[in-house]
């Protein structure tokens, strides 16, 4: 790390916690600390919100989970792209929930008219069969939030006989591989499976030791 | 918490009475996490289950210990549990960083879980920062040990006789009153809170700690794991155990891609 002389740098450490942290974790909360970090969790919990067919916004939690036979999820702006650029039309496809959300990174909406340009996270399905559902998630959802997006989302969804198929995008430079980057042919794709997903890939495996993390981990 | 699945779970893949659980720390140079791996690689574990936790940052990629194309395939995450019944052994590997505030809730969910499985003992791999040693620890080994009571009762002797090196605690206020010692283990994670929970439930409980800096700390993985070789005999210890831990397939390119031939 280039840094200019007598600048002292605290390097951060791998163990991901900051003894400062431990300090602060330590100390008994106060009522007031207590009343903070409530504050601070309502504001960041996730809201899946599904609209019905007359058109109005429920909550989620009032619905009996429903049926879902394939479950496409695009989680970033390339992989959201890609479905507005091939799959999405208003003909075939309807929109039937969005999920609000805030963090430092990104605020969504609870509206489904968005701009290609905003951060939003729509679920549509497909008219001719209402068990196909698609997500577009364009929005940063953050970490102490992924465990909760997962829960809220597949948590209104029967799970029997459900194909789920994740599309995301990693930048070539984080891809580990023998060669140099600079030389690999991109875009390229890989593909992760688990071991009930029996249909061929279109795609070599990724191989080790590279990794998946954040939202599409989840 | 505890799912269990895979080729060895099930009932019996899930019974750990009397098991001695081996886990790491996530800390400086994430040491105990790649000692783990050595583990779990040389004595070629089988999966038994993983954890459902929402405290790990989210991962997922291909089996970091294949050998070969046909085990290369299976999807591993942030959180598993490894079994060998032959040496009453159950790992956990945990290969992502802490969520913010959810060390402690993990901390309490991992000893219930450690309680109701019925492990015999923890034992925990952890690292702490080498500039934070004092003039006299700076001599010697950089290995030290922590037991909780309970297991202190249990094998005291035995870390005396294996010329073992207990942490020490330092002073809670240096410089003003040097007599109220505490214990302090920077760069160690969830170490210490782990460490004085365990005491307080009356879990037995070993930390086995290296002091070290981050870098390349493949040297300091196998440090470490000799010294736990030491106690726990896991696999013979010859002359040169350093070439006995079979380094796993996943630690491949730790320092970065193939230079681009167009550099020179």
């Amino acid at each position: 790390m280039a840094t200019f002389f007598g600048e002292v740098v605290v390097a951060p450490s791998r163990a991901g916690v900051d003894d400062e942290e431990w300090a602060e974790e330590a100390r008994e909360e106060t009522p007031e600390d207590r009343e903070i970090r409530r504050e601070l969790e309502k504001k960041r919990e996730i809201d899946v919100l599904w609209t019905v067919k007359s058109g109005a916004s429920t909550e989620s939690t009032a619905g009996e989970p429903f049926a879902c036979s394939k479950f496409i999820v695009a989680i970033g702006h390339n992989a959201a792209a890609f479905l507005s650029s091939f799959i999405l039309d208003s003909v075939c496809w309807e929109v039937v929930g969005v999920v609000k959300l805030w963090n430092e990174w990104c605020r969504t909406s609870n509206t489904t008219t968005v701009l290609p340009t905003d951060s939003f996270c729509l679920f549509y399905r497909l008219i001719s069969d209402p068990t196909v559902l698609l997500c577009q998630c364009s929005c940063y959802v953050a970490e102490d939030q992924q465990f909760q997006w997962l829960e809220k989302v597949f948590g209104c969804m029967r799970k029997e006989g459900l194909q789920v198929t994740i599309l995301s995008t990693c930048p070539v430079a984080d891809y580990k591989t023998q060669e140099s980057t600079l030389t690999l042919p991109s875009p390229f794709l890989k593909a992760l499976k688990t071991k009930e997903f029996k249909e061929p890939v279109c795609c070599p495996l990724l191989e080790q030791p590279n990794i998946v993390r954040d939202l599409p981990a989840a | 918490m505890f799912v269990p699945c895979g080729r060895g779970g099930g009932s019996a893949g899930s019974d750990f009475k009397g098991f001695t659980l081996l886990m790491p720390a996530v800390s400086v140079g994430n040491v105990g996490q790649l000692a783990i791996d050595l583990v779990i690689s040389t004595l070629d574990m089988t999966k038994v289950g993983y954890f459902y936790t929402d405290c790990l940052v989210p991962m997922v990629g291909n089996n970091p210990y294949a050998t070969a194309e046909e085990n290369s395939m299976e999807l591993s995450i942030n959180a598993e549990v490894y079994s060998l019944p032959s040496k009453k052994l159950v790992v956990l590997q945990i290969r992502s960083p802490f969520i913010k505030n959810k060390y402690r809730p993990f901390c309490q969910t991992l000893l219930s879980w450690v309680k109701s499985s019925k492990c015999a003992r923890i034992v925990l791999l952890s690292s702490s920062h080498a500039y934070q040693r004092d003039d006299e620890q700076l001599l010697g080994t950089p290995l030290r040990y922590l037991l909780t009571p309970d297991l202190e009762k249990a094998i005291g002797g035995l870390m005396q006789e294996l010329s073992w090196k207990e942490m020490e605690k330092i002073a809670a206020y240096p410089g003003i009153n040097d007599t109220e010692k505490v214990l302090h283990i920077p760069g160690g994670g969830i170490t210490k809170l782990l460490f004085t929970e365990s005491c307080s439930k009356g879990i037995q409980m070993a930390v086995l700690l290296k002091f070290c800096s981050e870098g390349d700390n493949i040297p300091d993985a196998f440090a470490l794991v000799n010294y736990l070789n030491e106690w726990l005999q896991l696999i013979k210890s010859e002359v040169n155990t350093s070439s006995q831990w079979k380094i796993p397939s996943s630690w491949r390119l730790l320092f970065g891609n193939g230079l681009p031939p167009a550099l020179f």
